[in-house]
């Protein structure tokens, strides 16, 4: 079980408030991501709930018992730090089973639970290396294995991944996901990176500012963004915002399109004229750039090769379907 | 240091120092192989004759040398033993963020700045002496008879004096290790479960391994040739009771006036120190390895 509930979290350094009332309904097994930009509050958030910081306000539940007051050893929680935390004198199997030996476990109880959760994560071969005889996925792994071989109610990601070089990121993401499935474990993973959010997450916390502005699925949050932030964080390329006239045409203050959904016409058809500044030629995508005068600039993503180059003269015509309409206040109007 | 030029660049730069630095060596160093095959007494100038390992002979064969030798290594290793386990749990207390923590610390420090003639006069004077001293007025305070420190327990009173002093040293150095702790590792113990004191053993001990070995190593060549503190308090006395290594070579040149002793003596007290670095490498510089 790992059931996690947040009721009007609140957390402050002295005068700063860094995390400004948060409600959340985590289900047992789920896979959440907090993502949001440097300083939105997320890793905190996640030190609050792993009881590394204290709450200003507010409680946190887990399957039903407040914990605002259990020190973070009794929740029943582990953790993945972004620097992964290793002890550095301990061999692989020591780190693994530090918290079991804690727990006060008999030796061959220990050595078992280690020995099954090395196998799980590929290090049985390196259980009597050190870490730093490691390569960095390798301690990565190491990390999870601590966190996996305590059972715990559920799991806390800090940034696991931003330490990998690209490849390696995209493969681990795989093995956490996959991993996390296997164990049906409830888990938290916090990320700056929409992509690792997009991926992984059975559903997605968005934070801005101490605040979150959204929480759902992935896809709830690419196809109905419920404000101008989630709108501008979540995709990428970035989603193109238009303002002024053409907005008021559709009600709106602000309309938002994403890359994908402009299609790319030859100039003098219906949509909004400009020039390429910039191709971007992926052989998959083509990404341009285009100067459309008093709209500003536009991102347009065509799927496959487009053989247009910097200078052409394109129209680029939005999808009606797909045109997000937000008012002054930057949240979304439906309807 | 990666062309040839640069390389011939920092030899060259380095040369004046390195050849002021040997010359500052090698001519005592001569000098003193010299004079110890040398009969050289100051009272009768003039007389010197060659008398070949004669007066390595004679110190080693003093039975004062077996006794001082014996002092030395008591001093050093009580020393030693005394600044480390009083140096940890000071600097685990200086490391918690309390008011006043940079006074604190000022303060700690302050007797590693103090002069060893200076301290031992005020350990001497105003501390331990059995009439006018603080603790004598401290143990007459609760009933107790004053302890005559120099007479009853004059190695002991010396071992407390140097410790005064290296102590800060110690806890300094433990100090900066111990703010280098990862702190992510440490909230890592606490999600382990592992109690204060777990944390301390299996997290903060061998972190402070390296730092130890620092401390032991430097810490013995400065205390294997502590002397102001015992000519300031006991003079080596009583008898031969404080008379270390160092002590007795001075005594050998300075009280009994036979230079070519003292000179055989110095020589044997490199080849010891020698052997307690050789033995102190062995035993703790495994922790210095990367």
């Amino acid at each position: 079980m790992g059931q996690i509930t947040l009721q009007g979290v609140q957390k402050s350094f002295g005068p700063v408030h860094i995390i400004k009332g948060a409600d959340l309904d985590i289900a047992d097994g789920s896979f959440v991501v907090f993502v949001g930009p440097s300083g939105c509050g997320k890793t905190t958030l996640l030190r609050l709930i792993a009881g590394l910081e204290d709450v200003t306000g507010g409680s946190i539940l887990i399957d039903g018992k407040n914990v605002v007051d259990t020190p973070p050893a009794k929740r029943g929680l582990s953790m993945v730090f972004q620097s992964y935390a290793l002890y550095p004198h301990m061999s692989v199997r020591g780190n693994i089973g530090f918290g079991l030996k804690m727990a006060g476990l008999a030796k061959d109880e220990i050595n078992r639970k280690v020995e099954a959760a090395a196998a799980t994560l590929n290090l049985t071969p390196y259980l009597d290396r050190k870490p730093r005889e490691l390569s960095g996925g390798q301690r990565q792994r190491v990390a999870i294995g601590r966190a996996i071989v305590r059972e715990p109610k559920a799991f806390l990601f800090d940034e696991p991944l931003s330490n990998l070089d690209a490849a390696l990121r995209v493969q681990m993401r795989i093995e956490v996901t996959r991993l996390q499935k296997q164990l049906g474990t409830t888990a938290i993973y916090v990320t700056h990176d929409q992509v690792e959010a997009m991926t992984m997450a059975d559903k997605i916390v968005v934070l801005n500012g101490g605040k979150i502005e959204q929480y759902g699925s992935p896809l709830e949050l690419y196809e109905r963004p419920a404000n101008l932030f989630v709108a501008g964080f979540i995709g990428s390329p970035k989603m193109n915002f238009v303002t002024g006239e053409l907005a008021k045409q559709q009600g709106a203050a602000t309309i938002g399109v994403r890359p994908e959904h402009l299609k790319i016409e030859c100039e003098g058809a219906s949509g909004w004229p400009g020039t390429i500044a910039v191709a971007e030629h992926l052989g998959s995508d083509t990404f341009l750039y285009v100067d459309a005068g008093a709209l500003g600039m536009l991102t347009a993503r065509y799927i496959g090769e487009l053989s247009l180059h910097a200078g052409d003269r394109v129209s680029l015509l939005p999808d009606p379907a797909r045109i997000h309409r937000f008012d002054e206040g930057g949240n979304a109007l439906r309807g | 240091m990666a062309t040839r030029q640069t390389q011939f660049l920092a030899r060259s730069l380095l040369t004046p120092a390195v050849g002021l630095l040997f010359i500052w060596m090698i001519v005592p160093l001569a000098l003193t192989i010299y004079f110890s095959t040398l009969h050289y007494s100051l009272l009768d100038p003039g007389s010197e004759s060659f008398v070949g390992l004669e007066n390595f002979r004679y110190f080693l064969t003093d039975p004062a040398f077996l006794a001082s030798l014996q002092n030395t290594l008591v001093l050093v290793g009580s020393v030693l033993a005394l600044t480390i386990l009083l140096g940890i749990p000071l600097a685990l207390l200086m490391d918690q963020p309390v008011i006043g923590r940079n006074f604190v610390r000022l303060m700690v420090i302050a007797p590693f700045f103090v002069m060893p003639t200076v301290s031992a006069l005020v350990w001497k004077n105003l501390l331990m002496h059995p009439v006018s001293g603080l603790f004598a007025w401290l143990a007459a305070l609760f009933g107790l008879t004053p302890i005559d420190w120099f007479n009853d327990v004059p190695l002991f009173a010396v071992i407390l004096i140097v410790t005064w002093q290296w102590l800060p040293f110690a806890t300094l150095i433990l100090l900066t290790a111990l703010q280098s702790l990862d702190e992510e590792q440490k909230e890592a113990a606490e999600m382990d479960g592992a109690s204060a004191v777990s944390t301390f053993i299996y997290i903060t001990l061998p972190h402070l391994a390296r730092p130890i070995t620092v401390v032991i190593l430097i810490e013995t060549i400065f205390l294997l040739t502590v002397f102001a503190e015992i000519f300031v308090t006991t003079g080596g006395g009583p008898g031969l009771q404080t008379t270390n290594i160092a002590f007795l070579i001075y005594s050998q040149a300075l009280i009994q006036f036979d230079v070519g002793s003292a000179s055989a003596g110095g020589l044997v007290a490199v080849v010891i120190a020698n052997i307690v670095a050789f033995f102190l490498v062995r035993i703790v510089g495994r922790n210095l390895e990367a």
